[in-house]
């Protein structure tokens, strides 16, 4: 098994991610296509980690969990506190701010 | 056994040499903020809001203390040798020249937006919640270790430490509620997006070189085979999330919305030292990693600079609101930066360095100006109302008269100095044409910053106008030290210049 599946795969998710934020409307889908994109960058640096023969790759991997762990806190909090004061968590409705 | 195997593995993992008193600056901010979630928990509600004040500020000044401390001892000139600094922490943090400048910058620059922060006479029944102070103090500790980092998981790290609070803190506003939290979830989503950019690009970067340490990168893209896809694809998907920190050129649509939409001492914060680190960071990745194939990759970094100075300037020219203007100003200032940036000789990062001092200060002291006209409980934000101004408070408009000059780049001020530097680095580089279409597009921007100094002056005030509220202590001091520094960068700026020359350790 060539590793550089493993490198398209990971590619395929993170451009799956990409088109979801762009195309999603809900604020908490859209952020869960940014978690998908965190994700596939995981499974890059740890195919590589494979490829190099080193274990850093791995150790990365599990810097990038607890980040995107702080950013669904952080991200979850603010989408809450909008979703109370609209009573609706789609990216559209947002549109006081333009031009 | 067990003790024969410990020493094994004591044998084969070497602990990092720590050099703490370079370091001391971070630690004591970091240290502050988690005093600050504490004293949140703890402390009863009345007496919170003058202890987090007192904390932060004794927390900035202690920081700059430690910083002047280690800048004059000798183990800053230790280092490699012609070089100031070390590099600490197995590598990852690299305390030199450039990094020491910028801290001093981020401090003071933080110090004046704490003061906006901080002053609750302003706008008595509006002022942040106490949380504001210790997600302040973590996003400066995050954006001084972001400017200083030597590895790109050190710097993502820190991008995330820096963006994370201030997300919070644009969510932050008592009034105008809604609009305040849009500002934090449009930031916060694109903020996101692109950070998942950069570490693409970490990732594809650690792939091509085997590490992910600046000057590794630059030594596996000298003289091999491997892959240029890895390489290029790495630096691109890489310096596109540096460039949505910064601000720049097709990557600036968050930033009218939020610097509008946040509680503006916020704003003042977010925009002067955000922009600080994010060009501290490209300058840094430019220079260690990629500045031998600089053939390869300068073309489209011009484009982005043009199309970055195009899109503030000439947007910048239709915008009604005044923090949204003064957004787009600094879409275009991001634009001028770059130029600077991609000069990649010593002379362009001094003079990046000098320009983002000057464009802080004044930027700070703008933002302090547009918090104090207000209309019944909330801020006149909206040019028609900016109308007749000098009539009704001369000072204020004759303050204000003189940031737009800065920022449009007017003799006797920094921003004239700064740019003069930046675009004399650049021709030395051999960019005279990029040179020639930034001085177009700063006459162009000086359109927009004098049309509100002739709103202000030569308008009849309206009846109803918005009122001009008297500013506390804080606000004062804030505005005074902003513009103090903008004439004495503008007057002589040799002593900045001086300090900010020095090359990367890598």
């Amino acid at each position: 098994m060539t590793p550089t599946y493993y490198l398209l795969l990971s590619a395929l998710l993170f451009s799956i991610g990409a088109i979801g934020v762009l195309v999603r409307r809900n604020a908490i889908v859209v952020f869960m296509c940014v978690e998908l994109m965190l994700n596939a960058v995981n499974l890059t640096l740890v195919t590589f980690a494979r490829i190099n023969g080193q274990l850093d790759g791995q150790v990365m991997a599990f810097f990038v969990m607890v980040v995107a762990a702080a950013e669904v806190v952080v991200g979850l909090a603010i989408i809450m506190s909008i979703f109370r004061t609209r009573r609706s968590a789609s990216v559209d409705d947002s549109n006081l701010l333009k031009y | 056994m067990l003790s024969q195997f410990l020493a094994q593995a004591q044998g084969q993992i070497n602990p990092p040499d720590v050099s703490y008193a370079a370091i001391t600056p971070i630690l004591i901010v970091l240290g502050a903020a988690c005093l600050g979630v504490l004293i949140e928990a703890f402390v009863a509600k009345e007496s919170r809001w003058a202890l987090q004040v007192g904390l932060c500020v004794v927390s900035i000044l202690a920081a700059g203390v430690a910083l002047i401390l280690f800048m004059n001892s000798d183990a800053a000139k230790g280092g490699v040798a012609g070089h100031t600094g070390v590099l600490t922490l197995a590598n990852v943090i690299s305390i030199d020249q450039p990094a020491l400048f910028l801290w001093g910058t981020l401090l003071a620059l933080g110090l004046l937006a704490l003061l906006l922060l901080a002053d609750k006479t302003v706008d008595p029944d509006g002022a942040l919640q106490t949380e504001a102070f210790p997600l302040f103090l973590f996003a400066l500790g995050g954006m001084m270790v972001f400017s200083a980092a030597n590895n790109l998981l050190t710097m993502f790290i820190a991008l995330e430490v820096l963006s994370l609070p201030l997300y919070l803190m644009c969510g932050l506003a008592r009034k105008r509620r809604l609009i305040s939290q849009e500002a934090a979830v449009k930031y916060f989503l694109l903020g996101a997006f692109a950070s998942a950019f950069f570490l693409y690009g970490l990732a594809l970067l650690y792939g091509y070189a085997g590490s992910v340490r600046l000057s590794d990168i630059a030594n596996a893209a000298v003289g091999t085979n491997r892959s240029d896809t890895l390489l290029f694809g790495g630096l691109g998907l890489l310096v596109v999330g540096l460039l949505f920190k910064a601000a720049v050129g097709p990557f600036h649509t968050w930033t009218p919305d939020v610097y509008q939409g946040a509680p503006t001492p916020v704003t003042a914060f977010m925009a002067a030292c955000t922009k600080v680190a994010a060009f501290g960071g490209i300058l840094r990745v430019l220079t260690v990693a990629f500045q031998s194939t600089q053939w390869e990759w300068r073309g489209v970094l011009w484009a982005v600079c043009i199309v970055s100075m195009a899109i503030g300037a000439i947007f910048g020219l239709t915008q009604t609101d005044v923090k949204r203007m003064i957004a787009y100003s600094s879409v275009a200032h991001a634009g001028f930066l770059l130029v600077g940036a991609i000069a990649l000789n010593t002379n362009g990062l001094q003079s990046t360095l000098f320009y983002l001092v000057a464009y802080g200060f004044t930027t700070i002291a703008s933002f302090g100006v547009i918090s104090l006209v207000r209309r019944g409980n909330g801020e006149a934000s909206d040019l028609s109302e900016w109308a007749g101004l000098a009539k009704r408070s001369p000072l204020l408009a004759a303050v204000f008269t003189f940031l737009l000059l800065a920022l449009a780049g007017i003799p006797l001020t920094s921003g004239f100095v700064g740019k003069f530097v930046v675009f004399s680095a650049a021709l030395q580089d051999g960019m005279a044409p990029l040179v020639v279409i930034a001085l177009v597009f700063s006459a162009v921007a000086a359109f927009f910053y004098l049309r509100v100094v002739v709103l202000m002056y030569f308008s009849e005030p309206a009846e109803d106008g918005p009122t001009v509220t008297v500013p506390g202590a804080f606000t004062t001091v804030a505005i005074g030290l902003g513009v103090f520094i903008t004439l004495l960068l503008g007057v002589v700026p040799g002593f900045v210049l001086d300090w900010a020359k020095g090359g990367f350790l890598g």
